[in-house]
């Protein structure tokens, strides 16, 4: 509750929270605001925003512009959590694992994760979507798969800082399970700059989703933000509305997410108060 | 400075910086002979043999090195090219070229009725595969003298005269090739041909410089000094390009579709879609008819009825083109424009399904059917995306599947889809074109471009096989008309559009256009003014 109120009053945080909330606002709404299928061509083509039913114009085959940015939010976001949870799974997994055993299985684990975060997380996850083929799951997984090293070796650390501790020791010694010290003793103390990490994430898979949507290997059965920036693209001179739109709800996502990451931050981290931040 | 003319700007530099050559359009200013053409090849061609190698760009640019004995109206009427006249015997079977006198090849040597030989019946033969389909049929090729030219058929084959172009039938000199390994000769690097241009200099990824042939034997040919094709493989430099005047021509794809209506309104250019005929593109929804429920006609049918083809044109061809009737294009001979229409009509698509049996879901879907999405460009997106919403109106879920080239033609070919888009040439005679297609001697596993939907008919095949060794054009009118009539009944594929690509070019150009291979040909008038 404390922590609630603390985030509350962090100015940024909020700013944050409230556009993030429009954006999952618009989503949910989506069908209600907009009840034609954004893929419906509803007017005629390259109708300039503030058009007659069109706030914000129509594309090259005369779809909505501002239906497609209600659907792509669902899209974005829905990328962007189920790809975050995902690369939680695997890198707090392989983190907790390195961080509570340390040694040979440390070892191991790091220099798996070290072989990811050598190839460069975009390229990697083109390379999936485009041998996998580019569905919705396959590209959730994609983006898990190249999102996971950071969250692995945060939670590695927070672990190995943790596993000393005397409260630590003191469960180990009463012969509690390595499973249950690390679920109930280490991670409930190590979550909080997991959740501010994790925050992030989403920020990025977002990004990398549009980027792939972007070059054409996102679902082609779904409308998404980066996909309306694609296909406009090379009519930019003609109709700076089809890229400009979506480009801005893609800003304003990801900036939000990011305000609300650090404003978690802030909060969650007890070294940081709130006072000595303003001095 | 306004956002666009900073877009256009950076656009610019971005053109201006594969420059380094001189620009010729000063100096073709009022003069009628003499000056530089700068045109655009896209994208850039392995090898400019087009004997060897028949990608679109090596046609475009080989068509100024290389002649045929004949060029086409655009009518599709045979016109003099190398041969100053030829002869056809009464029963079909023999036919005689006498090729013009003083002809040369670009080293000087003169071009005679051996070279001609030799490239019809060994190199194209052996590299060319359109050309080997209908000059497989010659039983004996004859040089009398240095010529003439003697060809006898094993039997009739009424379009042979239709593949003496220059993209089918480029002649190369046999004194360089003969007895070679013919890809691994090292004159195909100079590509030594008989056109009014011969190759001066080839920078890789920046230009292809052509200069007069000295010896060309047409009097007064060629008129320009130079051309010079320049390698711009970013489709918004090449717009800028073109509206900048540092290239005074465009042809094929070079500009996008969509940019097309901007700039054909420019003061200083001007746009035609002719020198196309040959060719003849047509595009279809290919439907693979030996899955269920696309087995069935009346699913076909309701396919066609579901398209509104006009709003496709409109919307994602800019209404570059028109729409498609049945299986051979308009702009073809034996086109048969009194068949079954298919007008926009979701209702009867709808009342075919239900008739089928095939009955809406609570979702309000009959049927969900996997597409292929052919990897090659925004305007096959778009359609993808058009067809989608289009068979969705009437209850048939298309699942777009994105994929990459190889992956396509590998699928397509193999069989392994149930719907695609796809793009075919029709090289003047149905017999050439049209009824690779459908026929079914011609489905081949693992080929593109045969029978690839599957389609069978033995009144079809029996009428085609007719048409082609037909030898008046009044039978062959009976056979294609009655075989045109029955296709669209039973709608193998969806036709949907003819295409017309745009040339845009400076209003200064004469002569660019002037018979159906368009911008293949060999640019011998082309002159500034």
């Amino acid at each position: 509750m404390e922590r609630l109120k603390t985030f509350l009053r962090h100015p940024t945080g909020m700013i944050g929270l409230v556009i993030l909330m429009a954006v999952v606002v618009l989503a949910v709404l989506a069908p209600t605001l907009f009840p034609d299928d954004p893929w419906e061509m509803v007017a005629a083509p390259f109708q300039p925003p503030a058009s007659e039913g069109l706030p914000l114009g129509s594309d090259m085959l005369g779809r909505s512009v501002a239906a497609g940015i209600a659907y792509g939010a669902r899209v974005s976001l829905t990328i962007g959590v189920a790809s975050t949870l995902a690369a939680l799974c695997i890198g707090v997994t392989i983190g907790a694992i390195a961080g509570y055993f340390g040694g040979k299985v440390d070892d191991l684990m790091m220099r798996i994760t070290e072989l990811f975060q050598t190839i460069p997380g975009f390229v990697l996850a083109i390379l999936l979507v485009a041998t996998i083929g580019p569905t919705l799951t396959n590209v959730i997984i994609s983006i898990g798969a190249v999102s996971w090293p950071p969250l692995a070796r945060l939670t590695r650390a927070e672990f190995m800082r943790l596993r000393g501790r005397e409260f630590v020791q003191a469960a180990v010694c009463q012969g509690q399970a390595p499973m249950v010290v690390a679920l109930r003793h280490i991670l409930p103390n190590a979550i909080s700059p997991i959740i501010v990490t994790g925050s992030l994430t989403i920020a990025t898979a977002i990004l990398i989703e549009s980027a792939l949507s972007f070059m054409g290997l996102g679902d082609p059965n779904l409308m998404s933000w980066g996909l309306m920036i694609g296909a406009s693209r090379t009519v930019i001179r003609q109709a700076w509305w089809m890229s400009m739109f979506p480009g801005i709800a893609i800003v304003l996502t990801v900036l939000a997410i990011n305000l609300v990451g650090e404003g978690l931050n802030d909060t969650l981290n007890p070294r940081i108060s709130r006072k000595a931040r303003k001095a | 400075m306004n956002r666009r003319e900073f877009t256009k700007l950076g656009l610019l530099a971005g053109a201006v910086g594969i420059g380094g050559i001189p620009l010729g359009v000063t100096r073709a200013v009022g003069q009628t002979r003499g000056g530089t053409l700068n045109t655009i090849i896209q994208p850039e061609p392995p090898i400019l043999v087009t004997a060897l190698n028949q990608q679109q760009p090596t046609l475009t640019l080989g068509g100024k090195i290389y002649e045929s004995l004949l060029r086409y109206d655009f009518d599709l009427k045979p016109l003099p090219g190398l041969a100053q006249s030829w002869e056809v015997s009464p029963d079909k079977l023999t036919y005689t070229f006498k090729l013009f006198p003083n002809i040369t090849f670009h080293d000087g040597t003169p071009l005679t009725s051996e070279d001609v030989v030799f490239s019809i019946t060994k190199i194209l033969m052996e590299n060319h595969a359109r050309a080997r389909n209908t000059f497989s049929r010659i039983d004996k090729a004859e040089a009398p003298d240095p010529l003439t030219v003697v060809f006898t058929l094993k039997k009739p084959f009424a379009p042979f005269l239709t593949a003496f172009d220059c993209t089918t039938a480029p002649i190369v000199p046999k004194h360089i090739y003969e007895g070679t390994d013919y890809r691994k000769n090292p004159a195909n690097a100079k590509a030594i041909g008989s056109g009014p241009f011969k190759l001066k200099e080839w920078v890789r990824g920046s230009h292809v410089h052509l200069v007069r042939h000295e010896g060309y034997y047409r009097p007064n040919e060629p008129v320009l000094d130079e051309i010079i094709y320049r390698v711009i493989p970013d489709s918004a430099s090449r717009s800028v390009a073109l509206e900048q005047g540092t290239v005074q021509l465009t042809q094929w794809t070079d500009v996008e579709l969509f940019e097309v209506p901007r700039l054909s309104k420019l003061p200083n250019l001007t746009m035609t879609t002719k020198g196309y005929e040959f060719f003849a593109p047509h595009t279809w929804l290919e439907i693979n008819n030996r899955i269920a429920p696309m087995n069935d006609k009346r699913f076909r049918q309701a396919v066609m009825y579901a398209i509104d083809r006009k709003a496709l044109l409109n919307r994602i061809y800019f209404g570059l083109g028109k729409v498609a009737t049945g299986p051979v294009s308009s702009k073809t001979k034996f086109y048969e424009k009194d068949v079954k229409k298919y007008d926009f009509s979701p209702e009867k698509a709808k009342a075919l399904l239900d008739e089928m049996g095939l009955k809406p879901g609570p979702d309000g879907k009959r049927v969900t059917i996997p597409f292929l999405v052919p990897p090659y460009g925004e305007t096959h997106q778009r359609t993808a995306e058009f067809l989608r919403q289009s068979l969705a109106r009437v209850g048939i879920d298309l699942q777009l599947q994105g994929i990459d080239v190889a992956g396509w033609a590998e699928k397509f070919s193999n069989w392994d889809f149930s719907m695609t888009t796809t793009t075919v040439y029709q090289f003047g005679d149905p017999a050439l074109g049209v009824s690779r297609s459908y026929v079914s001697t011609n489905i081949r596993k693992g080929i593109l471009f045969s029978n690839t939907c599957g389609y069978s008919n033995p009144e079809v095949d029996r009428l085609f096989e007719e048409a082609a060794v037909a030898t008046t054009d009044d039978k062959r009118q009976e056979h294609y008309s009655a075989l045109q009539k029955i296709m669209v009944e039973e709608v193998p594929v969806a036709w949907l559009l003819e295409i017309d690509y745009p040339n845009l070019m400076d209003k200064r150009l004469k002569n660019v256009i002037t018979t159906a291979i368009g911008v293949h040909d060999t640019f011998g008038t082309v002159s500034f003014g």
